[in-house]
């Protein structure tokens, strides 16, 4: 498990040295480089700004030195400060964090449960009705624009029928409720985002666990179990259930940056103080260094999630940490 | 499954007609304001109503397919020439070659498509042009896995043997020998892709940072709708049905172009 670990952590340098090269290209795509272009489109740049961030980006030493500069500074987190208000890009992402992170593992975590469900029943009774109109509801989802659904969830639950709050992370009386009642609170202003996110998210696990189901359940194993006379519902929950959602683990690892790129949207449609929305706002703004800290942020939060995927799958399956 | 692909083709068909028709189709200029009708229902004059600044809906929405469509097929053509030419090199070559190409496979995947597409967005400014080439740029990875993998498993039958004895070049073994075989998943990814463009076209203009007026594309009609969510439904309705229609029809050939091409994976 420990060289598994190591070998794993060493193949994560090249990924994460190649965003930040990325990164690093695309600011210097801008015509004319991307402080000038800041002067000249954003008025809210205080005088010193410029001169500030020239040195600060050393805009006047050779393309390599930039780049072993800011890298030298991303190694200790400092990712300059934000146009707007002058904080520190990593205090403002900071502070976002938590707001994003609890609205996208709920997220996951229900895709996880419901998919597997879904897709578990599906394939015990593969094309019944049943089957049909859960592929079929699946697949909707998959294709519904999300932020299209949030806006027919904000005309019908905030116009029509006003029982769920469709905007922020909490109630204006936020403050003056019980630690219980903030739970609630919260949480029910969780359920629209995460409604739908994981309506949007669930075709992709679901179909997989399916098909992984059906292809664990014509296996040999299985056949030998109905032999020994065991029950139905233990051969599926204890044989084939663990075995087809062993993936699944890796699979979520992977629609990470699917579900976190997506935040943008939806945190700015239904005002969610995250980071998603902080990305937005900066956007709008050209706050250029908020901006290239939350792109720098999620694709490590990603590659955390990917590393934590790995893990687990390695401590679920045997034959991936010996190989 | 042929069966998913016909209604898929019929749906998007019908778009394409739609688009490629909409001079024939529309009564006013999509960009004729008309104050004294703002926001008006669907009705006799109006088909769709007409939006905030008295623009007939129906107009727009016609435009806009043109544009979504457009915007959706040129990234979609950008992205699988940038997988075709990744993908076969390193599946051909295998090595280091490989290993670099899979190496940047790999950080495309990890950094979430939407905040660099936002990044990019920021760095070259929104227009149509940019657009198509950020979604472009950014929706490779997929078509270079599928085809490197292609590519690895056509390299090794004998009549590629047979092409590099007789002394072909490896470009022209490349082209003419080895990609002609594996075009049914490249089919097969393009028509997801295609769905996947308009998702984000429509995403990002929807907040502003897509399709710039007066230009209109679906998703910034619903831009506008946003802001009249309690009075005018059908700002919120329609372009969002024809998002649907797209995305839909789209991913339903997809699906059964995949079950033809890939008879493993039906279940």
């Amino acid at each position: 498990m420990k060289r598994y670990l190591i070998k794993r952590m060493i193949l994560m340098i090249p990924v994460i040295l190649g965003i930040t090269v990325i990164t690093f290209i695309i600011i210097h795509l801008t015509p004319g480089g991307f402080v000038k272009t800041n002067m000249e489109m954003n008025v809210k740049v205080s005088p010193g700004a410029m001169e500030h961030l020239k040195a600060l980006y050393g805009l006047d030493k050779p393309l390599y030195a930039q780049y072993l500069d800011w890298l030298s500074r991303l190694a200790r987190l400092d990712f300059g400060d934000s146009f707007i208000d002058n904080r520190p890009v990593i205090d403002k992402v900071l502070e976002r964090l938590p707001a994003t992170l609890l609205l996208n593992i709920t997220s996951i975590f229900v895709i996880f449960i419901l998919g597997t469900i879904i897709g578990v029943t599906g394939a015990l009774r593969r094309n019944s009705v049943y089957d049909r109109i859960m592929t079929f509801v699946t697949f909707t989802g998959y294709s519904v624009p999300a932020f299209w659904l949030a806006l027919i969830m904000m005309m019908l639950f905030a116009v029509k029928f006003p029982i769920l709050p469709v905007s922020g992370i909490s109630s204006i009386n936020y403050e003056m409720m019980g630690p219980f009642e903030k739970i609630l609170d919260v949480a029910w202003h969780m359920v629209l985002p995460v409604f739908i996110t994981a309506f949007g998210g669930l075709a992709y696990i679901s179909r997989y666990v399916k098909s992984s189901m059906v292809e664990v359940l014509s296996r040999q194993y299985i056949t030998a179990a109905y032999a020994k006379g065991m029950k139905e519902k233990e051969i599926i929950f204890k044989s084939a259930l663990k075995n087809s959602l062993m993936p699944v683990v890796t699979l979520l690892g992977l629609s990470l940056p699917g579900i976190i790129g997506g935040s943008f949207i939806f945190e700015t449609i239904f005002a969610w103080p995250g980071m998603g929305r902080l990305a937005y706002e900066a956007a709008m703004s050209f706050d250029y260094p908020v901006i290239m800290g939350t792109v720098t942020i999620a694709a490590a939060l990603t590659i955390l999630g990917n590393l934590l995927a790995d893990i687990a799958y390695a401590m679920i399956d045997p034959r991936i940490r010996y190989k | 499954m042929n069966k998913m692909v016909l209604i898929g083709a019929i749906m998007a068909g019908l778009l394409v007609f739609t688009a490629v028709i909409a001079p024939a189709l529309t009564k006013y200029d999509y960009r004729a304001q008309n104050l004294s009708e703002r926001l008006l229902p669907p009705g006799a004059r109006h088909i769709m109503g007409t939006d905030e600044l008295g623009r007939d809906l129906f107009s727009r929405m016609v435009y806009g397919a043109r544009v979504s469509m457009i915007v959706g097929v040129i990234a979609v053509l950008i992205s699988t020439i940038i997988g075709l030419l990744i993908g076969s090199i390193a599946g051909y070559f295998g090595g280091i070659i490989d290993s670099t190409a899979m190496r940047l496979v790999d950080v495309m995947l990890t950094i979430p498509t939407l905040f660099l597409i936002l990044m990019m967005v920021v760095f070259l400014g929104p227009s149509i042009i940019n657009i198509m080439i950020i979604i472009g740029l950014t929706s490779w990875t997929d078509i270079a896995r599928i085809i490197r993998a292609e590519v690895m498993s056509v390299k090794k039958t004998a009549y590629v043997d047979a092409a590099r004895l007789i002394g072909l070049g490896r470009a022209r073994i490349i082209i003419r020998h080895i990609l002609p075989n594996i075009m049914g998943p490249v089919f097969v990814y393009m028509t997801f892709g295609i769905s996947g463009a308009i998702l984000t076209e429509s995403g990002l203009s929807f907040l502003g940072l897509g399709v710039q007026p007066p230009y209109p594309s679906w998703g910034n009609i619903l831009t506008a709708g946003k802001d009249y969510i309690s009075t005018a439904w059908w700002l919120v309705l329609f372009p969002g049905i024809a998002i649907f229609m797209a995305v839909f029809s789209c991913n339903i050939m997809g699906e059964g172009l995949r079950d033809r091409f890939n008879p493993r994976i039906k279940d």
